[in-house]
Protein backbone atom coordinates (compact mmCIF):
# COMPACT_ATOMS: atom_id res chain seq x y z
CA UNK A 1 0.00 0.00 0.00
CA UNK A 2 2.96 2.43 0.84
CA UNK A 3 5.02 1.88 -2.11
CA UNK A 4 1.83 1.53 -4.29
CA UNK A 5 0.93 5.49 -2.81
CA UNK A 6 4.92 6.23 -3.64
CA UNK A 7 4.63 5.48 -6.96
CA UNK A 8 1.30 6.95 -7.70
CA UNK A 9 3.40 10.34 -6.15
CA UNK A 10 5.96 9.94 -9.00
CA UNK A 11 3.46 9.77 -11.75
CA UNK A 12 2.93 13.16 -10.94
CA UNK A 13 6.10 14.12 -11.47
CA UNK A 14 7.13 11.62 -14.60
CA UNK A 15 6.20 13.94 -17.57
CA UNK A 16 7.85 16.82 -16.28
CA UNK A 17 10.97 14.94 -15.31
CA UNK A 18 11.29 13.16 -18.65
CA UNK A 19 10.89 16.15 -20.48
CA UNK A 20 13.49 17.55 -18.70
CA UNK A 21 15.81 15.30 -18.72
CA UNK A 22 15.91 14.43 -22.46
CA UNK A 23 15.79 18.25 -23.46
CA UNK A 24 17.49 19.79 -20.53
CA UNK A 25 20.27 17.40 -19.00
CA UNK A 26 21.04 15.42 -21.82
CA UNK A 27 21.76 18.61 -24.05
CA UNK A 28 23.76 20.00 -20.93
CA UNK A 29 26.13 17.15 -20.79
CA UNK A 30 26.69 16.73 -24.33
CA UNK A 31 27.99 20.49 -24.61
CA UNK A 32 30.68 19.66 -21.95
CA UNK A 33 31.54 16.55 -24.04
CA UNK A 34 31.38 17.69 -27.37
CA UNK A 35 33.51 20.42 -26.25
CA UNK A 36 36.61 18.36 -26.28
CA UNK A 37 35.88 16.87 -30.17
CA UNK A 38 35.96 18.32 -33.30
CA UNK A 39 32.79 17.09 -35.24
CA UNK A 40 31.16 18.56 -38.40
CA UNK A 41 27.64 17.48 -36.90
CA UNK A 42 26.80 14.45 -39.43
CA UNK A 43 29.98 12.17 -39.62
CA UNK A 44 29.28 8.91 -36.52
CA UNK A 45 32.67 9.53 -35.71
CA UNK A 46 34.11 12.58 -34.20
CA UNK A 47 37.81 13.24 -32.88
CA UNK A 48 38.74 13.77 -29.93
CA UNK A 49 40.76 16.57 -29.41
CA UNK A 50 41.24 17.34 -25.48
CA UNK A 51 41.89 21.13 -24.93
CA UNK A 52 42.60 22.31 -28.17
CA UNK A 53 39.01 23.86 -28.91
CA UNK A 54 39.52 26.19 -25.55
CA UNK A 55 42.56 26.79 -26.42
CA UNK A 56 41.27 27.90 -29.68
CA UNK A 57 39.17 30.08 -27.78
CA UNK A 58 40.79 31.53 -25.32
CA UNK A 59 44.26 32.63 -27.29
CA UNK A 60 43.51 32.12 -30.97
CA UNK A 61 40.60 33.15 -31.70
CA UNK A 62 40.46 36.97 -31.71
CA UNK A 63 36.64 37.36 -33.55
CA UNK A 64 35.82 35.83 -30.20
CA UNK A 65 37.05 38.66 -28.43
CA UNK A 66 35.68 41.05 -30.51
CA UNK A 67 32.18 39.43 -30.09
CA UNK A 68 32.52 39.39 -26.51
CA UNK A 69 33.71 42.98 -26.14
CA UNK A 70 30.79 43.82 -28.61
CA UNK A 71 28.45 42.70 -26.37
CA UNK A 72 30.24 43.88 -23.40
CA UNK A 73 29.55 47.73 -25.03
CA UNK A 74 26.13 47.04 -25.57
CA UNK A 75 25.76 45.53 -22.14
CA UNK A 76 27.56 48.59 -20.36
CA UNK A 77 25.16 51.06 -22.71
CA UNK A 78 22.32 49.27 -21.50
CA UNK A 79 23.35 49.68 -18.00
CA UNK A 80 23.22 53.19 -17.72
CA UNK A 81 21.46 54.29 -20.28
CA UNK A 82 18.39 51.86 -20.15
CA UNK A 83 18.26 51.83 -15.93
CA UNK A 84 18.99 55.26 -15.20
CA UNK A 85 15.92 56.14 -17.59
CA UNK A 86 13.77 53.59 -15.74
CA UNK A 87 14.71 54.50 -12.65
CA UNK A 88 13.59 57.53 -13.26
CA UNK A 89 10.72 56.96 -14.87
CA UNK A 90 10.11 54.37 -11.98
CA UNK A 91 10.24 57.67 -9.61
CA UNK A 92 8.44 59.83 -11.49
CA UNK A 93 5.22 57.78 -11.39
CA UNK A 94 5.44 56.45 -8.01
CA UNK A 95 3.81 58.98 -6.79
CA UNK A 96 0.06 60.20 -6.62
CA UNK A 97 0.24 61.66 -10.56
CA UNK A 98 -2.38 61.35 -13.37
CA UNK A 99 -2.25 58.81 -16.52
CA UNK A 100 -0.23 56.84 -13.84
CA UNK A 101 -1.86 53.65 -15.45
CA UNK A 102 -1.60 54.25 -19.11
CA UNK A 103 2.61 55.77 -18.60
CA UNK A 104 2.92 51.88 -17.25
CA UNK A 105 0.97 50.06 -19.86
CA UNK A 106 2.87 52.13 -22.81
CA UNK A 107 6.13 51.57 -21.09
CA UNK A 108 5.83 48.20 -21.00
CA UNK A 109 4.73 47.41 -24.86
CA UNK A 110 8.26 47.46 -26.35
CA UNK A 111 9.25 44.51 -23.89
CA UNK A 112 6.29 42.18 -24.90
CA UNK A 113 7.37 42.50 -28.93
CA UNK A 114 9.60 40.45 -30.13
CA UNK A 115 12.93 41.34 -30.53
CA UNK A 116 12.30 40.34 -35.09
CA UNK A 117 9.33 43.00 -34.82
CA UNK A 118 11.22 45.42 -33.19
CA UNK A 119 14.46 44.38 -34.97
CA UNK A 120 12.72 45.16 -38.29
CA UNK A 121 10.45 48.16 -37.65
CA UNK A 122 13.09 50.54 -36.66
CA UNK A 123 15.64 48.58 -39.30
CA UNK A 124 12.96 50.93 -41.75
CA UNK A 125 13.08 53.85 -39.73
CA UNK A 126 16.50 54.30 -38.87
CA UNK A 127 18.41 52.79 -42.33
CA UNK A 128 17.84 54.70 -45.25
CA UNK A 129 16.26 53.45 -47.69
CA UNK A 130 15.26 55.82 -50.24
CA UNK A 131 14.94 59.18 -48.02
CA UNK A 132 12.34 57.60 -45.38
CA UNK A 133 14.84 57.60 -42.56
CA UNK A 134 13.18 59.77 -39.81
CA UNK A 135 16.04 60.18 -37.88
CA UNK A 136 17.88 61.91 -40.96
CA UNK A 137 15.00 63.92 -41.78
CA UNK A 138 15.44 65.44 -38.22
CA UNK A 139 18.66 65.99 -38.63
CA UNK A 140 18.11 67.98 -41.95
CA UNK A 141 15.39 69.69 -40.83
CA UNK A 142 17.91 70.47 -37.77
CA UNK A 143 20.41 71.89 -40.10
CA UNK A 144 22.98 68.71 -39.24
CA UNK A 145 22.98 67.37 -42.30
CA UNK A 146 26.32 65.87 -42.29
CA UNK A 147 25.20 63.55 -39.35
CA UNK A 148 22.44 62.44 -41.44
CA UNK A 149 23.49 58.67 -43.16
CA UNK A 150 22.71 55.24 -43.23
CA UNK A 151 23.14 54.25 -38.91
CA UNK A 152 23.07 50.57 -39.60
CA UNK A 153 25.42 50.51 -43.01
CA UNK A 154 28.01 52.33 -41.16
CA UNK A 155 30.47 50.33 -39.29
CA UNK A 156 31.04 53.44 -36.97
CA UNK A 157 27.78 53.50 -36.00
CA UNK A 158 26.05 50.11 -36.77
CA UNK A 159 26.67 48.79 -32.82
CA UNK A 160 25.73 51.81 -31.08
CA UNK A 161 22.69 51.73 -33.03
CA UNK A 162 22.20 48.07 -32.08
CA UNK A 163 22.67 49.15 -28.07
CA UNK A 164 20.13 51.84 -27.87
CA UNK A 165 17.30 50.06 -29.99
CA UNK A 166 18.32 47.36 -27.11
CA UNK A 167 17.50 50.46 -24.69
CA UNK A 168 14.23 51.23 -26.27
CA UNK A 169 13.29 47.72 -25.99
CA UNK A 170 14.22 46.45 -22.88
CA UNK A 171 13.82 49.72 -20.07
CA UNK A 172 10.16 48.89 -19.51
CA UNK A 173 11.38 45.74 -17.79
CA UNK A 174 13.59 47.36 -15.32
CA UNK A 175 11.03 50.50 -14.76
CA UNK A 176 8.23 47.76 -13.61
CA UNK A 177 10.53 46.11 -11.43
CA UNK A 178 12.06 49.62 -10.09
CA UNK A 179 8.14 50.85 -9.82
CA UNK A 180 7.33 47.34 -7.45
CA UNK A 181 10.61 48.69 -5.40
CA UNK A 182 9.71 51.73 -5.07
CA UNK A 183 6.18 50.86 -3.54
CA UNK A 184 7.76 48.96 -0.71
CA UNK A 185 8.90 51.61 0.68
CA UNK A 186 7.27 52.47 3.94
CA UNK A 187 5.48 56.17 3.34
CA UNK A 188 6.00 56.86 7.10
CA UNK A 189 10.34 57.19 6.62
CA UNK A 190 9.41 60.20 4.27
CA UNK A 191 6.97 61.58 6.35
CA UNK A 192 9.39 61.36 9.77
CA UNK A 193 12.03 63.12 7.49
CA UNK A 194 10.15 65.59 6.11
CA UNK A 195 9.03 66.12 9.67
CA UNK A 196 12.76 66.70 10.18
CA UNK A 197 12.84 69.22 7.83
CA UNK A 198 14.49 67.39 5.22
CA UNK A 199 13.97 68.57 1.41
CA UNK A 200 13.05 66.11 -1.60
CA UNK A 201 16.66 66.07 -2.49
CA UNK A 202 17.90 64.49 0.37
CA UNK A 203 15.42 61.96 1.25
CA UNK A 204 15.58 60.59 -2.56
CA UNK A 205 19.48 60.44 -1.18
CA UNK A 206 19.19 59.28 2.31
CA UNK A 207 16.02 56.89 1.75
CA UNK A 208 15.63 55.81 -1.74
CA UNK A 209 18.88 55.28 -3.26
CA UNK A 210 19.76 53.16 -0.13
CA UNK A 211 16.35 50.84 0.45
CA UNK A 212 16.68 50.81 -3.98
CA UNK A 213 20.22 48.97 -3.36
CA UNK A 214 18.85 45.48 -3.70
CA UNK A 215 16.60 45.68 -6.32
CA UNK A 216 19.24 48.15 -8.20
CA UNK A 217 21.67 45.08 -7.80
CA UNK A 218 18.56 43.18 -9.52
CA UNK A 219 18.16 45.12 -12.45
CA UNK A 220 22.07 45.06 -12.88
CA UNK A 221 22.05 41.52 -13.14
CA UNK A 222 19.24 41.04 -15.34
CA UNK A 223 20.68 43.55 -17.35
CA UNK A 224 24.14 42.10 -17.85
CA UNK A 225 22.85 38.59 -18.22
CA UNK A 226 20.09 40.09 -20.64
CA UNK A 227 22.05 42.12 -22.93
CA UNK A 228 24.92 39.87 -22.95
CA UNK A 229 23.09 37.43 -24.51
CA UNK A 230 21.30 39.53 -26.91
CA UNK A 231 21.32 38.38 -30.85
CA UNK A 232 17.95 37.99 -32.12
CA UNK A 233 16.93 42.23 -32.14
CA UNK A 234 20.40 42.09 -34.19
CA UNK A 235 19.42 39.31 -36.77
CA UNK A 236 16.11 41.95 -37.30
CA UNK A 237 17.93 44.62 -37.33
CA UNK A 238 21.37 44.12 -39.03
CA UNK A 239 20.64 40.70 -40.11
CA UNK A 240 23.46 39.30 -38.95
CA UNK A 241 27.46 39.97 -37.73
CA UNK A 242 28.16 42.59 -40.24
CA UNK A 243 31.67 41.36 -41.18
CA UNK A 244 31.91 41.11 -37.09
CA UNK A 245 30.61 44.60 -36.71
CA UNK A 246 27.57 43.67 -34.92
CA UNK A 247 29.09 40.30 -33.73
CA UNK A 248 27.87 38.76 -30.17
CA UNK A 249 28.79 35.28 -28.41
CA UNK A 250 25.50 33.76 -29.42
CA UNK A 251 25.86 34.84 -33.10
CA UNK A 252 29.39 33.07 -33.18
CA UNK A 253 28.24 30.16 -31.81
CA UNK A 254 25.46 29.78 -34.65
CA UNK A 255 28.16 30.71 -36.71
CA UNK A 256 30.66 27.98 -35.74
CA UNK A 257 27.89 25.48 -35.97
CA UNK A 258 25.61 26.74 -38.91
CA UNK A 259 28.54 28.66 -40.76
CA UNK A 260 31.45 26.24 -40.66
CA UNK A 261 29.96 22.89 -39.51
CA UNK A 262 32.45 23.07 -36.33
CA UNK A 263 29.78 21.89 -33.64
CA UNK A 264 32.61 20.72 -31.25
CA UNK A 265 33.96 24.67 -31.33
CA UNK A 266 30.16 25.96 -31.07
CA UNK A 267 29.89 24.10 -27.87
CA UNK A 268 33.51 25.28 -26.40
CA UNK A 269 32.47 28.73 -27.20
CA UNK A 270 29.32 27.81 -25.37
CA UNK A 271 31.03 26.74 -22.06
CA UNK A 272 33.79 29.64 -22.26
CA UNK A 273 30.07 32.06 -22.63
CA UNK A 274 28.11 30.63 -20.05
CA UNK A 275 31.35 31.12 -17.56
CA UNK A 276 32.10 34.47 -18.52
CA UNK A 277 28.50 35.52 -17.78
CA UNK A 278 28.46 33.56 -14.43
CA UNK A 279 32.06 35.65 -13.37
CA UNK A 280 30.29 38.65 -14.41
CA UNK A 281 26.97 38.57 -12.39
CA UNK A 282 28.79 37.53 -9.45
CA UNK A 283 31.42 40.09 -9.37
CA UNK A 284 28.13 42.26 -9.47
CA UNK A 285 26.73 40.24 -6.71
CA UNK A 286 29.76 41.06 -4.75
CA UNK A 287 29.81 44.57 -5.73
CA UNK A 288 26.46 45.69 -5.36
CA UNK A 289 26.63 43.48 -1.38
CA UNK A 290 29.61 45.28 -0.49
CA UNK A 291 27.99 48.53 -1.24
CA UNK A 292 24.56 47.99 0.55
CA UNK B 1 -0.42 83.84 1.48
CA UNK B 2 1.86 84.29 -0.54
CA UNK B 3 3.85 81.57 -0.36
CA UNK B 4 1.22 79.26 -0.72
CA UNK B 5 0.31 80.67 -4.09
CA UNK B 6 4.54 80.07 -4.74
CA UNK B 7 4.24 76.28 -3.50
CA UNK B 8 1.32 75.72 -5.22
CA UNK B 9 2.88 77.40 -8.40
CA UNK B 10 5.95 75.12 -8.20
CA UNK B 11 4.32 72.39 -7.39
CA UNK B 12 2.08 72.64 -10.70
CA UNK B 13 5.11 73.23 -12.88
CA UNK B 14 6.94 70.00 -11.21
CA UNK B 15 3.87 68.56 -12.32
CA UNK B 16 4.07 69.61 -16.05
CA UNK B 17 7.91 68.84 -16.38
CA UNK B 18 7.58 65.44 -14.93
CA UNK B 19 4.52 64.76 -17.56
CA UNK B 20 6.53 66.05 -20.50
CA UNK B 21 9.54 63.50 -19.41
CA UNK B 22 7.00 60.84 -19.54
CA UNK B 23 4.69 62.18 -22.43
CA UNK B 24 8.27 62.03 -24.56
CA UNK B 25 9.04 58.70 -23.68
CA UNK B 26 5.54 57.95 -24.58
CA UNK B 27 5.96 58.97 -27.96
CA UNK B 28 9.28 57.70 -28.48
CA UNK B 29 7.69 54.19 -27.13
CA UNK B 30 4.59 54.51 -29.52
CA UNK B 31 6.16 55.96 -33.02
CA UNK B 32 7.88 52.89 -34.48
CA UNK B 33 4.64 50.94 -33.71
CA UNK B 34 2.64 53.57 -35.56
CA UNK B 35 4.93 53.93 -38.22
CA UNK B 36 4.46 50.05 -38.78
CA UNK B 37 1.06 49.99 -39.07
CA UNK B 38 0.82 53.51 -41.34
CA UNK B 39 2.91 51.96 -43.68
CA UNK B 40 1.10 48.73 -44.09
CA UNK B 41 -1.38 50.68 -45.20
CA UNK B 42 0.54 52.63 -47.96
CA UNK B 43 1.47 51.97 -51.32
CA UNK B 44 5.29 51.09 -52.88
CA UNK B 45 5.42 54.41 -54.55
CA UNK B 46 4.28 56.50 -51.62
CA UNK B 47 5.43 54.59 -48.66
CA UNK B 48 8.93 56.52 -49.01
CA UNK B 49 7.23 60.04 -50.06
CA UNK B 50 4.38 60.47 -47.63
CA UNK B 51 6.22 59.97 -44.06
CA UNK B 52 3.07 60.92 -42.33
CA UNK B 53 1.64 59.02 -39.74
CA UNK B 54 -2.12 59.03 -41.16
CA UNK B 55 -1.68 57.56 -44.67
CA UNK B 56 -3.68 59.70 -47.70
CA UNK B 57 -4.98 56.49 -48.62
CA UNK B 58 -5.94 53.44 -46.59
CA UNK B 59 -5.01 50.11 -48.41
CA UNK B 60 -6.04 47.88 -46.65
CA UNK B 61 -5.74 45.41 -49.30
CA UNK B 62 -2.58 45.25 -48.04
CA UNK B 63 -3.68 42.69 -45.50
CA UNK B 64 -5.27 39.73 -47.27
CA UNK B 65 -2.59 40.45 -49.72
CA UNK B 66 0.30 39.59 -47.27
CA UNK B 67 -2.04 36.88 -45.70
CA UNK B 68 -2.22 35.15 -49.03
CA UNK B 69 0.79 36.24 -51.40
CA UNK B 70 3.02 36.73 -48.51
CA UNK B 71 2.29 33.05 -46.94
CA UNK B 72 1.82 35.47 -43.52
CA UNK B 73 -1.56 33.19 -43.33
CA UNK B 74 0.45 30.09 -43.02
CA UNK B 75 2.75 31.22 -40.49
CA UNK B 76 0.58 33.02 -38.36
CA UNK B 77 -1.73 29.54 -37.98
CA UNK B 78 1.63 27.68 -37.52
CA UNK B 79 2.58 30.18 -34.78
CA UNK B 80 -1.25 30.05 -32.98
CA UNK B 81 -0.71 25.90 -33.48
CA UNK B 82 2.77 25.87 -31.42
CA UNK B 83 1.40 28.48 -28.71
CA UNK B 84 -1.58 26.98 -28.12
CA UNK B 85 0.35 22.73 -27.66
CA UNK B 86 3.10 24.52 -25.77
CA UNK B 87 1.40 26.49 -23.31
CA UNK B 88 -1.05 23.78 -22.70
CA UNK B 89 1.54 21.56 -22.38
CA UNK B 90 3.45 23.36 -20.13
CA UNK B 91 0.10 23.92 -18.21
CA UNK B 92 -0.81 20.42 -17.43
CA UNK B 93 2.91 19.09 -16.77
CA UNK B 94 4.12 21.68 -14.85
CA UNK B 95 0.72 22.01 -12.18
CA UNK B 96 1.34 18.20 -11.95
CA UNK B 97 4.65 18.07 -10.92
CA UNK B 98 4.08 21.64 -9.08
CA UNK B 99 1.62 19.72 -7.12
CA UNK B 100 3.86 16.70 -6.26
CA UNK B 101 6.64 19.31 -4.97
CA UNK B 102 4.23 21.00 -2.81
CA UNK B 103 1.57 17.94 -1.75
CA UNK B 104 3.35 14.43 -1.80
CA UNK B 105 6.30 12.69 -0.65
CA UNK B 106 8.03 10.41 -2.57
CA UNK B 107 12.11 10.23 -2.09
CA UNK B 108 14.40 12.40 -3.68
CA UNK B 109 11.65 15.30 -3.93
CA UNK B 110 13.65 17.95 -2.36
CA UNK B 111 16.72 16.82 -4.52
CA UNK B 112 14.69 16.39 -7.97
CA UNK B 113 13.10 19.85 -7.43
CA UNK B 114 16.22 22.03 -6.63
CA UNK B 115 17.72 20.85 -10.05
CA UNK B 116 14.56 22.58 -11.65
CA UNK B 117 15.08 25.36 -9.82
CA UNK B 118 19.38 25.46 -10.96
CA UNK B 119 18.21 25.19 -14.24
CA UNK B 120 16.42 28.26 -13.80
CA UNK B 121 19.67 30.20 -12.77
CA UNK B 122 22.00 28.81 -14.75
CA UNK B 123 23.44 29.99 -17.94
CA UNK B 124 24.04 27.57 -20.89
CA UNK B 125 24.15 29.37 -24.13
CA UNK B 126 25.56 27.15 -26.23
CA UNK B 127 23.18 24.56 -25.31
CA UNK B 128 20.88 24.88 -29.01
CA UNK B 129 24.05 23.28 -30.92
CA UNK B 130 23.22 19.80 -28.48
CA UNK B 131 19.58 20.42 -28.66
CA UNK B 132 20.60 20.02 -32.47
CA UNK B 133 22.46 16.81 -32.45
CA UNK B 134 19.86 15.04 -29.89
CA UNK B 135 16.72 16.21 -32.01
CA UNK B 136 18.51 14.38 -35.18
CA UNK B 137 19.33 11.57 -33.79
CA UNK B 138 15.78 11.12 -32.29
CA UNK B 139 14.45 12.33 -36.20
CA UNK B 140 12.30 14.70 -34.39
CA UNK B 141 14.41 17.81 -36.07
CA UNK B 142 12.51 19.34 -38.60
CA UNK B 143 9.21 18.10 -36.84
CA UNK B 144 6.10 19.99 -35.20
CA UNK B 145 6.69 17.44 -32.20
CA UNK B 146 9.96 18.05 -32.16
CA UNK B 147 10.02 21.67 -31.51
CA UNK B 148 7.02 21.85 -28.84
CA UNK B 149 8.73 19.20 -26.49
CA UNK B 150 11.70 21.63 -26.59
CA UNK B 151 9.99 24.93 -26.58
CA UNK B 152 7.79 23.11 -23.05
CA UNK B 153 11.13 22.19 -21.60
CA UNK B 154 11.75 25.80 -21.92
CA UNK B 155 8.70 27.25 -20.10
CA UNK B 156 8.92 23.95 -17.36
CA UNK B 157 11.35 25.11 -14.49
CA UNK B 158 9.77 28.94 -13.67
CA UNK B 159 6.40 27.83 -14.46
CA UNK B 160 7.06 24.87 -11.53
CA UNK B 161 8.68 27.40 -9.21
CA UNK B 162 5.47 29.75 -9.88
CA UNK B 163 2.85 27.25 -9.16
CA UNK B 164 4.59 25.40 -6.30
CA UNK B 165 5.09 28.69 -4.75
CA UNK B 166 0.93 29.35 -4.66
CA UNK B 167 0.27 25.69 -3.68
CA UNK B 168 2.55 25.77 -0.71
CA UNK B 169 0.44 29.28 0.44
CA UNK B 170 -2.71 27.38 -0.06
CA UNK B 171 -4.41 25.76 3.04
CA UNK B 172 -5.34 21.92 2.82
CA UNK B 173 -8.82 22.19 4.33
CA UNK B 174 -10.13 21.83 0.80
CA UNK B 175 -8.09 19.19 -0.27
CA UNK B 176 -8.38 17.26 2.68
CA UNK B 177 -12.00 17.37 2.72
CA UNK B 178 -12.21 15.86 -1.38
CA UNK B 179 -10.04 13.20 0.20
CA UNK B 180 -12.33 12.48 2.95
CA UNK B 181 -15.26 12.38 0.36
CA UNK B 182 -13.12 9.65 -1.49
CA UNK B 183 -11.26 11.71 -4.37
CA UNK B 184 -8.47 10.25 -5.79
CA UNK B 185 -5.00 12.21 -5.77
CA UNK B 186 -5.39 13.20 -9.59
CA UNK B 187 -9.01 13.66 -8.98
CA UNK B 188 -7.94 16.34 -6.57
CA UNK B 189 -5.24 17.81 -8.35
CA UNK B 190 -7.51 18.09 -11.49
CA UNK B 191 -10.75 19.53 -9.80
CA UNK B 192 -9.90 20.97 -6.13
CA UNK B 193 -5.64 22.28 -6.58
CA UNK B 194 -6.28 23.65 -10.70
CA UNK B 195 -9.52 25.93 -10.06
CA UNK B 196 -7.65 27.44 -6.93
CA UNK B 197 -4.63 27.80 -8.48
CA UNK B 198 -6.45 30.16 -11.29
CA UNK B 199 -4.77 33.46 -11.01
CA UNK B 200 -1.12 31.63 -10.90
CA UNK B 201 -1.98 30.04 -13.77
CA UNK B 202 -3.35 33.06 -15.79
CA UNK B 203 0.36 34.59 -14.91
CA UNK B 204 2.06 31.06 -16.31
CA UNK B 205 -0.44 31.09 -19.23
CA UNK B 206 0.28 34.75 -20.32
CA UNK B 207 4.31 34.60 -20.20
CA UNK B 208 4.34 31.33 -21.66
CA UNK B 209 2.23 32.85 -24.62
CA UNK B 210 4.59 35.77 -25.00
CA UNK B 211 7.57 33.52 -24.80
CA UNK B 212 6.25 30.97 -27.19
CA UNK B 213 4.85 33.29 -29.50
CA UNK B 214 7.85 35.57 -29.81
CA UNK B 215 10.59 32.74 -29.83
CA UNK B 216 13.38 32.52 -32.54
CA UNK B 217 16.21 30.68 -32.15
CA UNK B 218 15.57 27.09 -31.68
CA UNK B 219 12.56 27.83 -34.68
CA UNK B 220 15.51 28.74 -36.90
CA UNK B 221 17.80 25.31 -36.31
CA UNK B 222 14.65 23.23 -36.14
CA UNK B 223 12.48 23.83 -38.86
CA UNK B 224 14.02 23.34 -42.60
CA UNK B 225 10.58 23.31 -44.31
CA UNK B 226 8.92 26.38 -45.01
CA UNK B 227 5.72 25.11 -44.69
CA UNK B 228 6.19 24.86 -40.75
CA UNK B 229 7.87 28.03 -39.67
CA UNK B 230 6.55 30.16 -36.98
CA UNK B 231 5.94 33.73 -37.99
CA UNK B 232 9.37 35.21 -36.62
CA UNK B 233 11.70 33.02 -38.23
CA UNK B 234 9.38 33.17 -41.71
CA UNK B 235 9.47 37.15 -41.59
CA UNK B 236 13.35 37.53 -40.71
CA UNK B 237 13.96 34.82 -43.15
CA UNK B 238 12.06 35.69 -45.92
CA UNK B 239 11.88 39.12 -46.04
CA UNK B 240 13.87 39.77 -49.20
CA UNK B 241 11.21 38.29 -50.90
CA UNK B 242 9.24 41.95 -49.90
CA UNK B 243 12.08 43.83 -51.32
CA UNK B 244 9.94 45.49 -54.03
CA UNK B 245 6.42 45.47 -51.62
CA UNK B 246 7.30 47.00 -48.28
CA UNK B 247 3.83 47.64 -47.30
CA UNK B 248 3.15 43.95 -47.39
CA UNK B 249 6.18 43.34 -45.06
CA UNK B 250 4.80 45.89 -42.82
CA UNK B 251 1.70 44.58 -43.02
CA UNK B 252 3.19 41.11 -42.17
CA UNK B 253 4.94 42.61 -39.19
CA UNK B 254 1.70 44.07 -38.43
CA UNK B 255 0.04 41.00 -38.16
CA UNK B 256 3.41 39.27 -36.11
CA UNK B 257 2.89 41.70 -33.46
CA UNK B 258 -1.13 42.56 -33.08
CA UNK B 259 -1.61 39.19 -31.41
CA UNK B 260 0.92 40.09 -28.18
CA UNK B 261 -0.51 43.55 -28.04
CA UNK B 262 -3.62 42.22 -27.52
CA UNK B 263 -3.09 39.35 -25.16
CA UNK B 264 -0.73 42.10 -23.36
CA UNK B 265 -3.50 44.33 -23.02
CA UNK B 266 -6.10 42.22 -22.04
CA UNK B 267 -3.89 40.66 -19.51
CA UNK B 268 -1.87 43.64 -18.73
CA UNK B 269 -2.10 42.74 -14.48
CA UNK B 270 -0.88 39.70 -14.43
CA UNK B 271 1.78 40.38 -16.38
CA UNK B 272 2.69 43.27 -13.74
CA UNK B 273 2.44 40.59 -11.26
CA UNK B 274 4.60 38.32 -13.38
CA UNK B 275 7.30 40.07 -13.43
CA UNK B 276 7.64 41.69 -10.19
CA UNK B 277 7.19 38.29 -9.02
CA UNK B 278 9.70 36.76 -11.55
CA UNK B 279 11.93 39.23 -11.03
CA UNK B 280 12.76 37.89 -7.07
CA UNK B 281 12.69 34.30 -8.90
CA UNK B 282 15.96 35.00 -11.64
Amino acid sequence: MKIKSVLENYLFILPAVTIFLIFYIIPFIWVFQLGFYDWNGIDLSKSFVGVANFKEVLVQDPSWWQSVLNAGYITIIALIFQNILAFLLAVACDREIRLKNFYRLVFFIPPVLSEIVVGMAWKFIINDIDGANIVNRMFISMGLSQWAHNWLSDPKTALTTVALVHCWKGFGWGFLIFLAGLQTIPKELYEAARVDGANAWHSFKHITIPMMVPVIALVGILTILGSMQAFVLIMGLVGGEFAGHTSVPVLRILASMQGSSRFGYACTQGIVFGVILMMVSFIQYRFSKKRA
Amino acid sequence: MKTQVYYQAKKIGINALIHAFLISVVITCLYPLLWMVASSLKTQDTIFKDISLIPKEFHWENYPRAWQEGGFGRYFLNSIFYTISVVTGIVLVSSLAAYAFSRLSFPGKNFIFYIFIAAMMIPLPGSFVALYVLLNKLHLRNTEVGYILCMINVGLSTSIFLLKTFFDKLPHELEDAARIDGCSKFGIWWHVALPLAKPVLAVVIVFNTLNVWNEYVLALIIFDSRAKMPLQVAINRFWGEFATNYPLLMAGLTITALPIIIVYLLMQKYIVKGVTQGAVVG
